[in-house]
């Protein structure tokens, strides 16, 4: 990250801090996650989606993006949906926007050592972000998306690191992320939503607000399960419409306190933690296979198999 | 002669309706007497004046609001004067019985404007993340029925309240306590609305069904 924009950051940081919560005029936020990215790349406003089938794919890679269980039921295994770490469906920078990954893609990924698709790389959010199997190559999920996907990005080039790819980068903690940190974190600034428990809130009869671990989450395989992303995307886009609000220190802790929990056992076991650890998760941003607290994290044996028919049926 | 026979027979069939209204939820208590005369006597609200309805809102809430504008946190001279005068137990007892209400309210007309009500539903569905404004049905429930108890229903209610309301955060005339994260997320949002996505966001809310309100239902209280 250039200094400038570092030195930017943290007076943000300290102006933030520095006034209190109650003169809300002068403490407003960043307005979004895309604020601190340099990003100015414009996807097309969602009038604009063109008429005929084409425009009719568009839409439904939209209503996939925002409401997965119900637009593609058959493939998620979880009660997530892909605008809970994709802001406004995909559109925002430093959000993780489908636009900016779209022009990244073909590309090769040290995560399954071969050069992905674009559909490929969506099957992969199937299969770890939901919990769930990923859609055959030339699925209506798979193509609805690479066409909402392929649409967002008009304009842009192919081939070129988009910027606000990703999410935003995030200084080092000063200090090692922190359980107990993180928890006092995770109480004041995420459990009203979130819950104590981690586990989400429904109403009205889907996901109000998406499982953070446990059953209902991301599984042990999925790129959030990593402490840097985790942090990183919590920085700039946590708690809703508060970007930037947290320290470094604050998403880094909270980050490593929601991703220090019991969730849905990585796809890949290998048939042990240590070994299933050792070839995916040899990372210091993964707390898979370590010990924490006095338990083994992922060590919950083979993963469970879903059909994805009952739960389209529970989300009706 | 025969008008006085309608009017004894229309008599008793108000007094037949009255006591099947009576029948069905029990009386208010004598401290909520005052609150029905704003309030509507079902606790419906009275959508010409913008009074907003009570029926069927969290319990939890109510209070909360009660005791907000006991300490000013909320400002209204009028309802400023009516919590005043109640004790703890009383404020319990009437959050109680208006949150047991049915929230049996007809929406208000849909809007006309076809223009302003597109931009009432985005903003009320999907936001406008440019502004850094989230969807109201973000934490509202996807049916804008609320998710109790931190998160009201915002449905079923006056357009002229939710167009008050939304600008008493932007003022300051309304807020929570230092530590109320709920308060900071609605105040943060407010402060980042412009007049005219207030204006339509609430005639669009007014406009929908209240049934679905999740105040008292199962869904909204059981965790998965």
């Amino acid at each position: 990250m250039p200094q400038s924009v570092q030195l930017s950051l943290l007076f943000a940081l300290a102006a933030a801090l520095a006034v209190p919560a109650a003169s809300a005029e002068e403490t407003k936020p960043a307005a979004n996650a895309a604020a601190h990215t340099g990003a100015n790349f414009q996807p097309p406003s969602e009038a604009d989606i063109p008429a005929g089938e084409f425009g009719d794919m568009v839409r439904l890679g939209r209503d996939i993006m925002r409401n997965t269980p119900k637009y593609a039921a058959r493939f998620v295994g979880n009660q997530l949906s892909c605008a809970n770490c994709h802001l406004d469906a995909g559109r925002m920078a430093g959000s993780a926007p489908l636009w900016a990954a779209y022009v990244s893609y073909p590309a090769y990924r040290a995560k399954n050592r071969k050069v992905n698709t674009y559909q490929e790389r969506l099957q992969g959010c199937f299969r770890f972000s939901m919990n769930g199997e990923p859609p055959p190559l030339g699925d209506p999920v798979l193509v609805a998306l690479e066409a909402y996907s392929f649409w967002l990005a008009t304009g842009l080039p192919v081939g070129k690191e988009a910027v606000g790819r990703g999410y935003t980068d995030l200084q080092m903690p000063a200090q090692a992320p922190d359980y107990s940190r993180g928890e006092a974190v995770y109480k004041a600034r995420c459990a009203l939503c979130h819950g104590e428990d981690g586990a989400g809130r429904r109403a009205a009869g889907r996901t109000a607000f998406p499982a953070l671990w446990g059953d209902q989450s991301y599984n042990w395989g999925a790129g959030m399960g990593s402490i840097k992303n985790a942090a990183e995307f919590i920085y700039a886009n946590m708690p809703l419409g508060l970007s930037y609000s947290l320290s470094a220190q604050q998403a880094w802790d909270v980050a490593y306190f929601m991703n220090a929990h019991e969730r849905p056992q990585d796809p890949r076991w290998l048939g042990g933690v240590a070994a299933t650890r050792a070839k995916f998760h040899d990372s210091e941003y993964s707390l898979y296979g370590l010990s924490v607290r006095g338990r083994v994290l992922g060590d919950t044996g083979a993963p469970k198999r879903r059909s994805g028919k009952d739960e389209a049926l529970l989300n009706e | 002669m025969s008008n006085h026979r309608h009017i004894i027979y229309a008599c008793v069939a108000l007094s037949l309706l009255a006591l099947q209204a009576f029948a069905q939820d029990a009386p208010p208590p004598a401290a909520a007497q005052p609150c029905l005369a704003c309030h509507g006597a079902q606790g419906q609200g009275l959508a010409a004046a913008g009074h907003p309805r009570l029926a069927g809102l969290p319990a939890q809430y109510l209070a909360d609001q009660m005791s907000a504008y006991i300490d000013g946190r909320r400002t209204n001279a009028i309802m400023a004067g009516m919590a005043k005068s109640l004790s703890a137990e009383q404020i319990q007892a009437i959050a109680h019985y208006f949150s047991a209400l049915s929230p049996n309210i007809a929406p208000s007309p849909p809007p006309t404007d076809l223009a302003q009500a597109a931009l009432g539903q985005q903003i009320a569905m999907h936001g406008d993340w440019a502004q850094g404004i989230p969807a109201c049905f973000s934490c509202h429930a996807a049916d804008g029925g609320g998710i109790p108890p931190e998160f009201p229903p915002i449905v079923g209610q006056p357009a002229a309240y939710i167009e008050a309301q939304l600008k008493a955060w932007q003022s300051g005339a309304r807020q929570g306590r230092a530590d109320d994260l709920a308060n900071t997320l609605m105040q943060n949002v407010a402060l980042r609305m412009s007049e005219a996505q207030i204006k339509a966001v609430a005639v669009w809310l007014a406009a929908l069904p209240s049934a679905a309100s999740n105040a008292n239902s199962k869904d909204a209280k059981t965790k998965h």
